[in-house]
């Protein structure tokens, strides 16, 4: 589903934003992708959604080659993915519905089944009622429902999530992560980057940790270790 | 309705006054080309009356007869630069002299033979009315045996060219230069509007829209902006040119053609101008 292979990142001006990292995602899994600010975790989703290529390694995300792809594929994989980010990225001019239903227009789905596609989504995060608020009107909980929504009305083989609840108060986080698990209960992959332990301590679910750009622990292949040792 | 429409259309509805903005920058823009182009327009007007004069006199030698002339005279009017030719008699020459030269009235009407020979005066076509093409037409009308001398103001002639060359020259300059000015600004009003959206351009290509995709709207509401700017532009040079008219002095107006064209290069520049901003904005996110 998802395999990197001694992943290699350079930034621009220098340095190196990944070393030599290599995992591999399976269909239906759920994975943390831990570690401090800085560490690499949102390098790692950029390179699955195609936002940055490796220096030099192998990336492979549901039958793509993100090293080697033309640009012209990279809407193609984007529309296997769902993307969930810590800032909502919603439409602010457009309500709920619209955000959501603007994820199957640039598909070119058939406007005839767009509505009832919508609506399903946001029945399951739990926001039908709030379908023509705004953003502005809605809690950030609410749009970040409205954001998992839009992530998952293409049917996505595998969401991710870059610090999702890192804008939330904790009654909110819950609720989110709760929808998560529900979402990744239901076959689709997830792929979550979070500094918050404590959400990474609640479920049983696989961690990836970064530190400095390498990848220092991976539960699915580490000794499991001391949660209460963790950084 | 189409997507790329309702998109492009959208736009308008929800950053209302950027728009309206942008539709302004672009009508000034293009009023001020089209003020330069009333300008060229009467200018060219003017121009084109004064070669109107513009004209060569044969004047014929004494007793030529009038066979021979009237043989010579649909010679002349075959040549392909010859628009009209037309036989004055001595007579006729004597009588408009006297109409024309009032102060001499007395002289003219004690004349006890018509001093004034029979002539030909020929017009050009309004393409050949250059110094070039005059002096050949004269030189060929010297050729004919009945004719004695041509006339055609060479100086005058001369210097009608150079003031045509010089309108030409000033006109190509000024008006490249006011294009250029009119291009620079409505593609910096574009970019603003492209910019202006660039979290969205990001949201877009973040949910799989194609490059194509997120072009269309913007190009389309380009295109429209350049189109209402250039409507607003052609009306505001209709207004100066109704006061012009009206209060200092006759002029002309664009043909249906080149107000067309004014609001088409509107609508062009609208349209390259997204063209070029979206296009560098997609390569650089």
């Amino acid at each position: 589903m998802i395999k990197f292979t001694n992943v290699f990142k350079a930034f621009p001006k220098g340095g190196l934003a990944l070393k030599d990292v290599s995992f591999h995602i399976a269909k239906g899994e759920f994975a943390f992708l831990t570690g401090h600010s800085g560490a690499g975790k949102s390098t790692v989703l950029k390179l699955i959604y195609a936002e940055e290529r490796p220096t030099s390694g192998a990336v492979r995300v549901s039958g793509y080659s993100v090293t080697e792809m033309r640009p012209r594929d990279v809407p193609q994989l984007r529309r296997r993915l769902g993307i969930v980010f810590q800032d909502f990225r919603l439409l602010e001019d457009r309500t709920a519905e619209e955000n959501v239903a603007f994820a199957l227009e640039v598909t070119g789905a058939r406007r005839s089944t767009i509505a009832a596609r919508v609506m399903r989504v946001l029945t399951q995060v739990g926001l039908a009622a709030k379908a023509q608020a705004y953003p502005r009107e809605l809690s950030g909980g609410e749009q970040q429902r409205v954001a998992i929504a839009r992530a998952l009305v293409n049917e996505p083989t595998v969401l991710l999530a870059d610090e999702p609840t890192g804008n939330l108060d904790e009654r909110a986080t819950r609720g989110v992560f709760q929808l998560l698990r529900d979402i990744n209960a239901s076959g689709t992959a997830v792929a979550m980057a979070t500094h918050d332990l404590d959400l990474v301590r609640q479920a049983p679910y696989r961690v990836i940790e970064l530190q400095e750009g390498a990848l220092v622990y991976d539960s699915a292949v580490d000794e499991p270790r001391d949660q209460a040792a963790a950084p | 309705m189409n997507l790329v429409v309702r998109e492009a259309l959208l736009a308008f509805k929800r950053a209302p006054l950027l728009s309206a903005l942008s539709v302004t920058t672009i009508a000034f823009s293009l009023f001020v080309l089209g003020l330069f182009g009333l300008v060229a327009v009467n200018l060219q007007n003017a121009l084109r009356s004064v070669a109107e004069r513009v004209e060569i006199v044969a004047y014929l030698l004494p007793g030529t007869p009038i066979e021979a002339t009237a043989i010579g005279l649909k010679d002349i009017e075959a040549f392909p630069e010859v628009q009209t030719a037309m036989y004055v008699s001595e007579e006729e020459a004597l009588s408009r002299a006297r109409a024309e030269l009032v102060e001499f009235r007395d002289v003219l009407r004690e004349l006890e033979r018509n001093p004034l020979p029979a002539s030909i005066e020929v017009k050009l076509k309004p393409t050949f009315r250059d110094a070039a093409h005059v002096t050949a037409v004269a030189e060929r009308l010297r050729s004919f045996g009945f004719v004695d001398d041509v006339r055609f103001g060479r100086d005058w002639v001369e210097k009608l060219d150079r003031l045509r060359q010089l309108a030409a020259a000033v006109g190509i300059a000024v008006g490249a230069a006011f294009a250029a000015v009119a291009i620079i600004i409505i593609g910096t009003t574009i970019r603003m509007a492209v910019l202006q959206r660039s979290r969205e351009i990001a949201i877009m290509r973040l949910v799989g829209a194609t490059d194509g995709f997120i072009r269309r709207p913007f190009l389309l509401q380009g295109a429209i902006k350049g189109l209402l700017g250039g409507l607003v532009a052609v009306g505001l040079s209709f207004a100066a040119y109704a006061l012009i008219d009206r209060y200092l002095i006759q002029a002309a107006f664009f043909t249906r053609e080149q107000a067309a064209a004014i609001v088409g290069f509107g609508a062009l520049i609208g349209l390259l101008g997204s063209a070029t901003s979206v296009g560098r904005h997609l390569k650089r996110v």
